[in-house]
């Protein structure tokens, strides 16, 4: 620690404390515009300067450190003077628009004038001027108001590993811009503007939609992926004109591009408003009695002639906890049938499962916060920096902290860049990229043996399964050269704070089981586990798809992961619920399609999901919802699935409803209503609950927070959480009473199930490889810009701007064989049919692999994938399937 | 057997060396080398009198000036083949005696010890003249510790102008732990008006690298850069040559003379950012990163040149090292003042009548540098001050010039010890135009990042801007005052907090020029074309028309044989009039 003497008061600090923090730690103010307590120090703005005793000249607290006796005065007629010259300088070359800034009211600028009483005459001159605009579609960069303070600079390459912009020229002509002052093309993610103290950085699509008077603010969370970013809507006039995020959230302010710019949707003329019935191929409006005694009297119908199992139900990932647990529980106590599911069927299904076996629970084990201190982070099958843009944003930390960074991924994903090592593995190959890895550390004695003593079985038997996987077998296999894999095993298997991170390019295999269970086995021989900032950690791609999990929109378990075979667990739901429950398990979403074309299943009511684009085999995805008796869509917009339906119920957004999400970390956030819902649409509660009386079950509560007391009261890992609780602090569970604190990372004291066994995998190839006919594997996925199946995304104008196209990446060698240039419109065909698509000529994906994005409906991805299922979890194989790429000629066959 | 040198340095070249050598050489052609041989070397001083030729029979040596192709030629035919100096041409003669003797007469020269002897290129003339000893020495027994401890003893102070010792550097840096040490040579020389370093490293190259080897084994550094800005084609290309033949014969690499030590070194370019000159932002740009200052602490002797601990001083630091270790710290010492040791060269530039590179014990007096070396001004013009320091130094005016050349006693003055560039202003010269012209230069050279420089000092430019326009006011001189004060103390690095140095001084030393500007509309010097009017006087006017056929604007009108007008509505204050006019009957006003 370190005394020091800051205005005649003293104080202790620890060693490399700045004189700011330390003043600050005083309660001192200091002004500051250059000043950012996550970023390096700059030094620039020169306000925040003090005078130190024995010194010459003043120093600015920022970056002078702290030391040993420093006797500080931070504030004196010079300083002060000092200070409102800077301020006055600065104005001297700022635009004097203050009535018609964007900032105003919010600017840190406007208010230190203020205080200074700093006038902008004092030192009139030359002001910059700059004649070009950038034309991005995110950002405007009024760059006549940038005082230069570097903030957005440090932000980009420090904290988002982007390095967009930077300084250029010198003197007074110095100014921050992109290369070559071009427009500018990043990730938009808009951290810069977020940092920006003045006016210069601004979304585009706040112009003139308000400043300070009059607005709302409501702090909610993200309702794009499963990070769970805590943002803050801005409303005005019942509409949302701003997304922003406080720096002392727990993601500090940070989000990405569709977080920041992408809450267009909410306000889209196109939302629905009314409830429709189908009549012949149109539909028309309908109210909402005629609606609900329609659907109602259908299903009762079905019910009454096929038996409760012929109706299905997919809920949504996209709606709350409280929502969801009143959809399983509708479709299991009104209808009578486990058939329910909803789309982590097609994203983490194998985890849920495998790791459920292995661990007694399956979820991320440790929390996103913790990965800034791990010294090995290994990324499998995740596209991190585009999928889960802010959790990126911690492993960059990391790495910027010292950690080393392992990616394997068919495509040079954009985390790759940090990375140590970088596996270019052949998509379907993970089971022996992660066998290959584990057979170097046995072979190495990397383990640890008294992780594996105390708390695993099965070593021995395993590790006798991973004996064949020899590097250069690795390497056959999986294209990877063998002194890579070699270094990844020395790397992950020498730390013991090294964290696995995976997503879809693990689970969407048909050896999806096995792979979760190979990534197991990896951490259990390392002893990665129990511990913070390790783990396995699947990042989840939907916003509440743990919650929707957790709260039994599954057709094996109740909520809880209670198991729906046990008699026990269904005595104890039926009488809570108060009716006879289903002993049998129900269909999963994947087995509801072959379900209908073959007539078992006769209705289905899915809520905010859209199988059409989502599911594999589009083809046969459409046949399975067109055979259906009856289609029932709850969304809020007419999405390609709505289309299909018989009736389709407007319902509304994250922005319009109260209740829980749960991210991937199983940390249970409030979401709270900010907007109203356009036209006549409803809350999904009051839908369901009028849907369920019609058919004679009662879903009465007085809102969300008495079904989540109801949740709770069944799932003992959440029973510490309320919503008095969680009004001031997340929670992540399990969290068993009211003073509980929640827990950041699973298994301190051990497995709740005893010991954890290694499970022994075999390699076995995707279901569909490729031969002289379809010579290209496919793999899909997302990008950074658009979600899932587009439905809120491609609503949102400045996103759809950016990147609105469908393409397919081939590489460059591939496009020479082909005859294809950049841009060129080609078509890519399987067995399953064909799609016409933009070529995007890349060097980050292998020769013979090739990349669609899934959010297409101009180009459905899932037209060409197939729907061969693992045949434990039932998810189908989007990573792999066999294509032909010709160059265009005629139009596919229309499939809606 | 007869040598004959030609001054290639950038001052020869310029001047045209280059044909000089080529002439030399192509008379010389067919006569047998051990009769005559013809070489380049570096910068022999005299730089106003290139192109310079030595022709040295072996007991006698003859430095001719002014060398053209003709007088060379002439030269040959004379000296060489007739064994007869050419007399007239002669400047110097055995280093002691001659018309332009006195320049060299107050010199010492231990910097410039090789400069103008030596063919920089010859890695054998620099052993021939005790290189590579110094090293060799060290490397035959003397710790890191005791070099440090000479070069602390030798009070040798950092010649880039910061003059922080020396030894002290070099023992911060030994202290820092880590296996991986770094010296950096910084020779980014970006002064307007001096060019002591680059007439080192295209003199005398070898010397630099030695002090730096030498600096290498004392802190525990394997690997070394020379920054050297790219301005300088002819230093950069002399360095590299130097640099492959030293590796070809394994002296520099690993196990250097068979020892322990290794040292490697790489010559990076400049591109051309003034600031680039300070330390930190000297180091940002080798990590290739944007020429922008650190904040200190962390010095570079803790966490420098890729985060690891660095020592850096400039060329001339590193050029006294060799000569420190071989003559002993001692020798050093004995020259110079009590706080300031050794010798100092100063690049003179401006309206002395002699400019060039000259190495001066420190302690002599201004006065003595431009009136005895350097022969005074130009033109038998009045003397008024020097710049020293460059656009962070100040201006010292000639009633001070007896100020001993001293780190303390020149910064009392207001202005710096500097780098050593001395730019010598006379009668003609307005003060408030040299601060003008310096703070542009800042102002375009500020890297931008804080406020008060990058804002800050072009407010001031554009101050002083409008006074020598003859439009100031009376607040613009309390405003210039109070902007260059806080100027200085609320900027981060050296090129902030020393930017307003020159109007600083300038207003405490002629602020009456200043107030001539703004109250009088005059400027005393006749140099602000704002303020100057040029008068033909019709009583010596001859009516010769000369000034009226070179007025690019015809604002010169007159009868032949008649006096001439200026019409100053027309007139740009060029004038070509007056320096074209042949009886002196154009004056300004």
């Amino acid at each position: 620690m370190i005394d020091l003497t800051i205005d005649g008061r003293k104080i202790s600090v620890r060693e490399g404390s700045s004189i700011l923090d330390a003043a600050k730690s005083l309660g001192i103010f200091i002004p500051t515009l250059c000043h950012h307590p996550k970023l390096s120090s700059f030094g620039g703005c020169r306000l925040c300067i003090v005078e130190i005793k024995g010194t010459r000249n003043p120093v600015s607290s920022c970056t002078a450190p702290a030391s040993e006796g420093m006797e500080v005065t931070t504030s004196s007629p010079q300083i002060e003077r000092l200070r409102k010259m800077v301020l006055e300088l600065i104005l001297s070359d700022h635009p004097y628009d203050c009535m018609l800034c964007e900032t105003a009211g919010a600017c840190e600028l406007q208010e230190l004038a203020y205080y200074y009483d700093a006038k902008h005459t004092t030192y009139a001159g030359e002001r910059r001027k700059y004649e070009k605009r950038d034309n991005n579609p995110f950002l405007n960069r009024d760059m006549e108001k940038c005082i230069m303070c570097g903030k957005c600079v440090k932000i980009c390459d420090e904290v988002q590993g982007v390095g967009a912009i930077d300084f250029a020229y010198r003197g007074f002509k110095s100014k921050v811009c992109p290369q070559y002052e071009e427009d500018l093309n990043c990730e938009f993610c808009g951290q810069c503007v977020s940092v920006c103290p003045s006016g210069a950085l601004t979304g585009r699509m706040w112009a003139r939609k308000g400043r300070q008077r009059d607005i709302r603010e409501v702090d909610t969370v993200c309702p794009y992926c499963g990070t769970g970013c805590n943002i803050t809507l801005h409303i005005k006039n019942n509409e949302i004109i701003r997304v922003s995020s406080s720096p002392d959230t727990w993601n500090e302010g940070l989000l990405c591009v569709k977080g920041r710019f992408g809450y267009e949707f909410v306000n889209s003329p196109d939302r629905l408003t009314k409830p429709l019935i189908r009549e012949g191929s149109a539909f028309r409006e309908a109210s909402w009695d005629e609606a609900l005694e329609y659907t109602a009297a259908r299903l009762l119908d079905i019910k009454n002639s096929y038996g409760s199992d012929a109706i299905g139900g997919l809920s949504s990932a996209k709606c709350t906890n409280e929502e969801n647990y009143i959809f399983q529980k509708f479709v299991r106590a009104a209808i009578g049938t486990n058939n329910v599911d909803h789309c982590a069927r097609l994203c983490h299904a194998p985890t849920v499962t495998a790791l459920a076996s292995i661990f007694g629970s399956g979820a991320m084990t440790n929390s996103i916060a913790e990965i800034e201190n791990a010294e090995v982070i290994f990324i499998i099958g995740s596209n991190t920096k585009e999928s889960h843009p802010v959790v990126a944003n911690r492993m960059i930390r990391a790495f910027r902290k010292g950690a080393k960074i392992i990616v394997a991924d068919p495509r040079r994903v954009p985390l790759a860049r940090f990375s140590e090592i970088f596996l270019q593995q052949k998509p379907g190959t993970d089971v022996a990229l992660l066998n290959g890895i584990a057979h170097i550390i046995v072979k190495e004695k990397l383990y640890n043996s008294e992780f594996i003593k105390e708390q695993t079985q099965g070593f021995e038997e395993w590790m006798k399964s991973v004996d064949s996987f020899n590097p250069e077998y690795t390497s056959s296999i999986t294209g990877v050269p063998k002194e890579k894999i070699i270094s990844a095993a020395r790397t992950y298997g020498s730390s013991r704070k090294a964290g696995i991170f995976y997503a879809m390019g693990i689970t969407q295999h048909t050896t999806g089981y096995d792979n979760v269970c190979a990534v197991a086995n990896l951490a259990l021989l390392t002893g990665n586990i129990g511990r913070p900032s390790c783990g396995i950690n699947p990042l989840r791609g939907q916003n509440n798809v743990q919650g929707a999990s957790d709260a039994a929109c599954l057709p094996d378990v109740y909520p809880g992961y209670q198991s729906v075979g046990s008699p026990d667990v269904r005595e104890k739901f039926e009488k809570k619920w108060g009716t006879p429950l289903s002993a049998e398990k129900g269909l999963t979403a994947t087995e509801m399609m072959p379900a209908a074309i073959q007539g078992r299943l006769k209705a289905l009511y899915i809520m905010g999901e859209n199988p059409v684009l989502s599911g594999p085999n589009t083809g046969n995805t459409i046949k399975a919802l067109e055979s259906l008796d009856f289609l029932i869509v709850q969304d809020i917009f007419l999405t390609e699935t709505a289309k299909l339906a018989h009736v389709v119920l407007p319902g509304s957004c994250f922005a319009e409803k109260d209740g829980t999400f749960t991210n991937t970390d199983r940390t249970v956030q409030l979401v709270r209503k900010a907007v109203e819902m356009p036209g006549d649409a409803r809350d999904d509660l009051q839908i369901i609950s009028a849907v369920s009386a019609r058919l004679g079950y009662k879903l009465e509560y007085e809102g969300p927070e008495e079904i989540f007391r109801e949740f709770r009261e069944v799932w003992p890992n959440i029973s510490g959480i309320s919503y008095k609780r969680l009004n001031k602090k997340r929670l992540s569970w399990p969290c068993t009473s009211s003073n509980h604190p929640g827990t950041p990372f699973l298994y301190k004291q051990g497995f709740p199930k005893g010991k954890a066994s290694f499970t022994p995998t075999a390699f076995a190839p995707p279901a569909e490889e490729t031969d002289a006919e379809y010579p290209y594997i496919l793999t899909t996925g997302r990008n950074l810009y658009q979600y899932h199946t587009g439905t809120m995304t491609r609503k949102s104008g400045a996103i759809e701007s950016h990147a609105g196209r469908a393409y397919i990446e081939l590489n460059t060698a591939d496009a020479e064989r082909l005859n294809i240039i950049q841009g060129e419109t080609i078509k890519v065909s399987s067995r399953r049919g064909s799609i016409n698509i933009e070529a995007r000529i890349v060097d980050t994906i292998s020769s013979g692999v090739v990349f669609v994005p899934m959010h297409y409906c101009e180009a459905i991805a899932n037209i060409l994938t197939l729907d061969a299922l693992d045949s434990r979890s039932k998810i189908p194989e989007f990573k792999a399937c066999a294509v032909m790429i010709d160059k265009y000629n005629s139009s596919p066959p229309d499939l809606i | 057997m007869i040598n004959i040198t030609v001054g290639m340095a950038t001052c020869g070249v310029s001047a045209g060396a280059e044909k000089i050598l080529d002439t030399l050489k192509g008379v010389a052609k067919g006569i047998p080398a051990s009769d005559v041989a013809v070489a380049a070397t570096g910068c022999i001083g005299m730089c106003y009198r290139e192109p310079l030729v030595e022709v040295s029979d072996g007991k006698s040596t003859f430095l001719y000036a002014d060398v053209t192709e003709e007088k060379a030629k002439k030269i040959f035919e004379s000296h060489v083949k007739d064994k007869k100096s050419v007399d007239e041409w002669v400047i110097i003669k055995n280093h002691s005696e001659g018309p332009e003797f006195g320049y060299l007469g107050k010199q010492v020269k231990i910097v410039l010890r090789n400069c103008g002897v030596i063919d920089p290129d010859s890695l054998d003339e620099y052993l021939g003249k005790d290189g590579y000893k110094a090293i060799k020495k060290i490397l035959a027994g003397v710790t890191p510790e005791q070099v440090v401890e000479q070069m602390i003893a030798s009070g040798l102070r950092g010649r880039g102008g910061g003059g922080f010792s020396t030894g002290m550097k070099w023992k911060f840096a030994s202290m820092s732990k880590g296996p991986k040490k770094y010296v950096i040579c910084n020779a980014d020389e970006g002064d307007p008006g001096a060019f002591m370093d680059r007439s080192v490293l295209e003199g005398d190259p070898h010397s630099v690298i030695e002090g730096m080897m030498i600096c290498g084994y004392a802190i525990g550094a394997s690997e070394g850069y020379i920054y050297c800005r790219a301005e300088y084609p002819m230093a950069v290309k002399r360095l590299q040559r130097s640099i492959a033949v030293l590796e070809e014969k394994g002296m520099l690499g690993d196990n250097i003379f068979g020892s322990k030590f290794s040292f490697r070194l790489k010559v990076k370019e400049g591109a051309g950012a003034f600031v680039c000159g300070e330390e930190t932002a000297l180091i940002s740009s080798i990590e290739g990163k944007r020429g922008t200052p650190k904040v200190r602490p962390p010095y570079p002797a803790a966490k420098g040149l890729f985060g690891k601990p660095t020592n850096i001083n400039n060329v001339e630091t590193f050029a006294n090292v060799p000569w420190i270790i071989l003559n002993g710290p001692e020798k050093y010492a004995a020259y110079g003042t009590e706080k300031s040791k050794g010798t100092k060269v100063f690049a003179i530039a401006g309206k002395a009548s002699k400019a060039g590179l000259v190495e001066v014990p420190m302690g002599i007096s201004i006065n003595e540098i431009v009136n005895e070396i350097c022969g005074g001004i130009r033109g038998g013009k009045k003397f008024k001050g020097v710049q020293m320091g460059g656009p962070s130094g100040g201006c010292i005016p000639a009633s001070l010039a007896d100020t001993k050349i001293d780190y303390e006693e020149i910064t009392k003055l207001g202005a710096i010890m500097g780098s050593g560039g001395m730019i010598v202003v006379d009668e003609d010269t307005c003060m408030v135009e040299l601060a003008r012209f310096f703070l542009a230069f800042t102002q375009n050279e500020s890297c931008g990042k804080c406020t008060s420089c990058r804002i800050g000092t072009l407010r001031m430019l554009e101050i002083l801007e409008r006074i020598v326009a003859g439009k100031g006011t009376e607040e613009d001189i309390p405003m210039l005052q109070e902007l260059a004060q806080y100027i200085g103390k609320a900027s981060s690095c050296g090129l902030g907090t020393t930017a307003p140095n020159p109007v600083l001084t300038t207003l405490k030393y002629f602020k009456d020029e200043y107030l001539a500007h703004i109250r009088d509309h005059v400027c005393p010097a006749h140099s602000c074309a704002a303020l100057v009017k040029f008068i033909i006087n019709p009583e010596t006017c001859t009516g010769c028309t000369l000034c009226a056929r070179d007025c690019p604007t015809k604002a010169i009108s007159g009868e032949r044989k008649q006096p001439h007008v200026v019409n100053e509505s027309l007139c740009v204050k060029c004038g070509k009039c007056f320096t074209v006019c042949n009886f002196g009957a154009i004056y300004k006003d």
